[in-house]
């Protein structure tokens, strides 16, 4: 087809018709499929289905818009995104009064700040930030509030949203703006490999682990949670991203790699948010008492904001850009 | 659009994405007929997130009450309580020629929606106080309004009494069922009751 040939808008182009057209097909099928008469399990997986589906189409949309609109507005957008998932994060985290000016500190210093950074492509701050300034800067704030009661529990909490929730997903813009030698403007290929292999990860170890039924490695976090089922969703993601490699600057064993390392580190950061959640006492994110049942914000992008980061570093220093 | 309506519709966002302010309509469609809302009161943003919650078309019919020394102290506060949210002013002062509930009969009497917190201050304990008794009156007074009970939870989180900057927190108000009047009851039983009806809003805990 001569897809190298293409320039790069061109390519860039064709990576949304096909992702788009995918979806659209998706939902026909889906149509088609409720015209039939069901029984009540399939018509529960048939609206399991629907929502997943309405949550990819947002996902593929917001990823649009954040292509179309620059560096500038890919920051904004993830940045919107990432403070509504911190909002998830603190609304089952037990804060106290002595937390309010070290949330604040966090909702409108820090979150804006690091965006900040990375749609800058200040990358050497934009990756310490967080972990070294930040690290000090929130303590210091709640002690300055005189409360010492579980100060390291309320503290590490709030650290942990902003690692998870601002951190981790501000390396999704940012790798829309990484600037590859002889791959500019080809950002978007970047994130979509990621997301694809991270997902792609997640459904494959979710298929394994209803095949396979082994033992769940830890039964009272997350049931369907097996090595075997772990290593055969990394397996897959690794072959899916091998397979993809000429969207990205990698050739084919190191998209392979990254893909298999990627994808490792999104569903093992799945496993941590599910350990969380079970910790808070629910089943998912977002508000406990939604009328709608539909999962948070937070539960669909977990696994991104604990792989994004990790794949951006490991493509920073193997490839020194 | 007016300035006023402008400013209205620009704190309806932001409390929206500061909080959510999802409302939750579980014992009631949301209407446009005549109604008092009344729920717990834990914090200056109770007000907001309610306002927040209605839908837009029901916002500039449903009125909250508001002091008359404090909030018109100063041009701004006097114009956001007035233009903003049309709010019925009560004097704190007990006087003896008036009485404090007339405002409230009159904005009743007008066909508007009132929106009461009928512990009559902000409490910073999980539950409400004991309810004072102007529910009471103009529920006897007023016996084709039908009272809606309202929870509204997280919100003394998002911002705790003296902070001026609220934090984000997702918070919810959830609408019960219309309390009904029984007949021959008196005001303690009625006011234990509506105490009891916006209690049974709070969502359960995990």
């Amino acid at each position: 087809m001569g897809l190298r040939t293409l320039s790069v808008n061109e390519q860039v182009a064709l990576l949304f018709v096909i992702m788009f057209g995918v979806l659209v097909l998706a939902w026909v099928i889906w149509f088609a499929l409720s015209l039939r008469d069901m029984g009540e399990a399939a018509q529960q997986r048939h609206g399991r289905f629907a929502r997943d589906l309405r949550a990819v189409w947002i996902g593929a949309m917001l990823f649009w818009f954040a292509w179309m609109s620059g560096p500038v507005g890919a920051t904004l957008l993830f940045g919107i995104v990432s403070f509504l998932a911190l909002r998830e994060f603190i609304t089952l985290m037990h804060t106290r009064r002595g937390d309010h000016r070290g949330l604040l500190l966090a909702f409108f210093v820090v979150l804006p700040l690091q965006f900040v950074l990375a749609g800058g492509r200040w990358f050497d701050l934009f990756t310490v930030f967080i972990p070294v300034y930040v690290f000090l800067a929130i303590p210091v704030v709640s002690a300055l509030a005189g409360d010492p009661g579980r100060f390291l529990e309320r503290n590490a909490k709030i650290q942990w949203g902003i690692m998870v929730c601002v951190y981790g997903l501000s390396h999704a813009p940012a790798l829309l703006i990484l600037e590859f030698p002889g791959y500019a403007g080809r950002g978007a290929f970047l994130l979509f490999f990621l997301v694809i292999v991270t997902a792609s990860a997640q459904i494959a170890q979710e298929a394994a682990s209803r095949w396979l039924r082994t033992r769940p490695a830890a039964r009272h976090i997350d049931r369907s949670f097996s090595a075997r089922a772990w290593w055969l969703g990394v397996a897959s993601a690794a072959l899916i991203g091998g397979a993809m490699y000429w969207v990205t600057p990698f050739k084919p064993l190191q998209a392979l790699a990254l893909a298999a390392l990627a994808a490792g580190a999104g569903t093992l950061g799945e496993l941590v948010m599910r350990a969380l959640k079970r910790d808070a006492g629910v089943a998912s994110w977002g508000h406990a008492s939604a009328l709608t049942g539909a999962v948070g914000l937070l539960d669909r992008i977990a696994p991104l904001a604990f792989s994004a980061p990790i794949f951006f570093h490991l493509t920073r220093w193997y490839f020194d850009v | 659009m007016t300035r006023a309506d402008a400013f209205g519709f620009l704190l309806a966002f932001v409390a929206r994405l500061i909080t959510g302010a999802q409302g939750h309509w579980k014992g009631c469609p949301p209407k446009a007929e005549q109604r008092i809302y009344f729920a717990n009161h834990q914090s200056h943003f109770d007000w907001v997130l309610i306002w927040a919650a209605l839908p837009s078309e029901l916002r500039a019919s449903t009125r909250p009450i508001a002091a008359r020394d404090y909030w018109t102290a100063t041009p701004f506060k006097h114009w956001i309580t007035r233009e903003v949210f049309h709010a019925v002013y009560v004097s704190r002062q007990r006087t003896d020629e008036q009485d404090p509930l007339e405002p409230l009969i009159d904005a009743l009497t007008h066909g508007d929606s009132l929106v009461i917190f009928p512990e009559g201050t902000r409490s910073a304990k999980p539950e409400p106080l004991p309810f004072k008794s102007g529910l009471y009156h103009l529920a006897m007074q007023f016996p084709q309004i039908q009272l809606i009970p309202a929870w509204i939870d997280n919100v003394q989180r998002v911002m705790p009494k003296g902070e001026v900057v609220p934090v984000p927190i997702l918070c919810t108000v959830t609408f019960g069922a219309p309390l009904a009047r029984i007949e021959g009851e008196d005001k303690r039983e009625f006011l234990e009751r509506a105490r009891d009806a916006v209690l049974a809003q709070r969502p359960a805990v995990a």
